[in-house]
């Protein structure tokens, strides 16, 4: 077990896992990391299992020290990380030494990136997860962001919870001179998208020829009210809208329902919002497509001001996308 | 993917990993035990694959693994248990009480809604406390209980603009629903009160106070007694 301080926390650091599913009837939803992909590969470049809990930070990066020898990496977007003043590469294993101090700045490509520890960050479980809920104040460090002079303890081994067939009993965090990296090729083809792929929504038919037509050929503008429950977007309202429900309620207005995550829906100002990981679990606005899984963690990496695009696809060009993706996280050769 | 009809039951799919089952397009009480009906027997017996259920006023969310299920395939095997689901026996509600002070800083929209429904703030108080609520679903935020039906003479819109900040425990009420923040968010509900019981908890069991299918009453308490519950 190793401890470490938070100097400073940066704009929002929080611990999250793969997130908690199954509490919907509870209104409770997953959260979770908000780039699943960088979570998972850098867990896997200090040894962990995928889902162990990280730390996520937002647009800007905290200053941690270490308190004993840590095995680290740092993936997703790049904050111009130093350790005692010498750069650190992302998508690279590395080792910290007591005393030694991590820096991160502002970034410089993405929105979020995800400090991974062997053995994790320890935090009481919520539900299964270590995952931080910020609305309901609930799981994580306190159910909240972290916070200067925040002493963040790592679990002594790998929680093995999840897939425990792929044990890392040869894997040694000591070995610093030997550190492991993402392979470049292998990331490239994971990198993040700013033209998300979508299929329908379950009332996109709701919305006329010409409103779908303008929506997939709008640029939309990802505005800074963008953060863990949702994107609003900014652009070219759709206002030949929706017909609304047959109650005769007010355009776009409905009889709430479940909503997934990735839902696009358009709020009454005829523009988009983008439900995210801590997403409210049901919803009243209409839906007129949904990211498709293999693009989620791509809404991660969205920052304020980043132009984006939807193109729709089918669902089972989605379920291809998705079954490539997983094989490439997956892969034997994705660590090098 | 066109929608398929059958016995009232409408599936759409609403991701690439997730499908709706509407009960019907109107909130009905028969909607609401179809749903409880289904939602027990896939708590009880989950299939392989399925990740997460979002039940709400007349639909079901259920999101599932992609990578191990498609639609159609769960659609077949919720048919299958939709038939089954039919002879469900469910138990008897459960009723839940609930303290709330109205009024004052508590319920700031008290006035307005007496206002609005042309009467006083008392008869708000006694048409809002003397009818027994059902819970529909839980949704929006962890522990937050979609409550109906209002008596027709306090159907108010919701804000025009919605507080940034609603203070946990406040109960409000917009169209014909009622219920109570359980935690300090934004929120468009008019608020007529505030309960010093804590809505949802991580320190028990049930975690939510309430849960689908409950029934629950308001009891007005006065300023004295919101402090001696919040203190206890």
């Amino acid at each position: 077990m190793s401890e470490i301080e938070v100097l400073s926390p940066g704009l929002l650091t929080t611990v999250q896992d793969l997130g908690r599913e199954g509490f919907g009837p509870m209104g409770v939803s997953p959260s979770g990391a908000a780039d699943p992909i960088a979570l998972r590969i850098g867990n896997r470049l200090v040894g962990n299992t995928q889902r162990a809990a990280s730390l996520e930070m937002t647009l800007l990066g905290g200053t941690f020290q270490f308190q004993s020898v840590c095995f680290v990496a740092l993936t997703g977007a790049d904050f111009g990380a130093a350790l005692d003043g010498a750069a650190i590469l992302n998508w690279t294993s590395f080792e910290a030494h007591p005393g030694q101090t991590l820096r991160l700045g502002h970034t410089r490509s993405g929105a979020r990136c995800y400090l991974c520890v062997h053995g994790g960050i320890a935090v009481k479980p919520f539900l299964g997860s270590a995952s931080t809920h910020l609305l309901s104040g609930l799981g994580g460090h306190e159910g909240r962001a972290l916070r200067k002079g925040d002493v963040l303890k790592t679990g002594s081994a790998p929680s093995r919870t999840a897939t425990p067939a792929r044990s890392l009993s040869s894997f040694s965090p000591r070995s610093s001179n030997n550190p492991r990296r993402a392979a470049t090729k292998t990331l490239q083809l994971l990198a993040p998208r700013k033209v998300l792929r979508v299929t329908p929504g379950p009332q996109s038919e709701w919305f006329s020829k010409a409103a779908q037509k303008a929506f997939y050929a709008n640029t939309y503008r990802v505005t800074e009210e963008a953060n863990r429950m949702g994107l609003r977007l900014e652009g070219p309202p759709l206002f030949e809208g929706v017909h609304g429900d047959a109650s005769g309620k007010a355009p776009g207005e409905m009889i709430s329902e479940g909503v997934s995550l990735g839902a696009i829906q358009i709020a009454a100002s005829g523009l988009p919002i983008i439900l995210f990981v801590e997403q409210q679990t049901t919803g009243g606005y209409a839906k007129i497509a949904n990211v498709i899984s293999a693009d989620l963690p791509s809404l991660g990496q969205l920052r304020p001001r980043d132009e984006i695009h939807f193109e729709l696809v089918s669902f089972e060009a989605a379920r291809k996308l998705l079954t490539q993706q997983e094989k490439l996280l997956a892969s034997p050769d994705l660590i090098v | 993917m066109t929608a398929k009809k059958s016995s009232g039951v409408r599936f759409e799919p609403a991701s690439d990993q997730s499908l709706l089952i509407y009960f019907g397009e109107k909130i009905t009480i028969r909607a609401h035990e179809q749903i409880r009906k289904l939602l027990h027997l896939l708590e009880a017996e989950p299939l392989p694959g399925l990740r997460n259920l979002h039940p709400a006023y007349c639909s079901l969310l259920v999101k599932f693994d992609a990578l191990k299920l498609s639609h159609e395939k769960l659609e077949k095997q919720l048919r299958k248990l939709l038939v089954r689901s039919e002879k469900i026996k469910l138990p008897e509600p459960r009723e839940v009480e609930i303290p709330v002070c109205y009024g004052g800083e508590f319920g700031p929209d008290l006035a307005e809604v007496a206002v609005l429904c042309n009467t006083t703030s008392e008869q708000v108080i006694k048409l809002h406390s003397s009818r027994s609520y059902l819970v529909y679903f839980l949704g929006f935020v962890p522990g937050f209980a979609y409550l109906g039906e209002l008596s027709e003479e306090l159907v108010t819109p919701r804000l025009p603009t919605p507080r940034k900040k609603v203070p946990a425990g406040s109960v409000g009420i917009a169209g014909n629903q009622t219920g109570v923040y359980p935690f300090e968010t934004p929120g468009g509900w008019r608020l007529l009160g505030r309960t010093p019981v804590s809505i949802f908890r991580t320190d028990r069991d049930g975690l939510s106070l309430l849960s689908i299918g409950d029934r629950v009453r308001f009891v007005p308490i006065s300023q004295e007694r919101f402090a001696e519950l919040s203190s206890a």
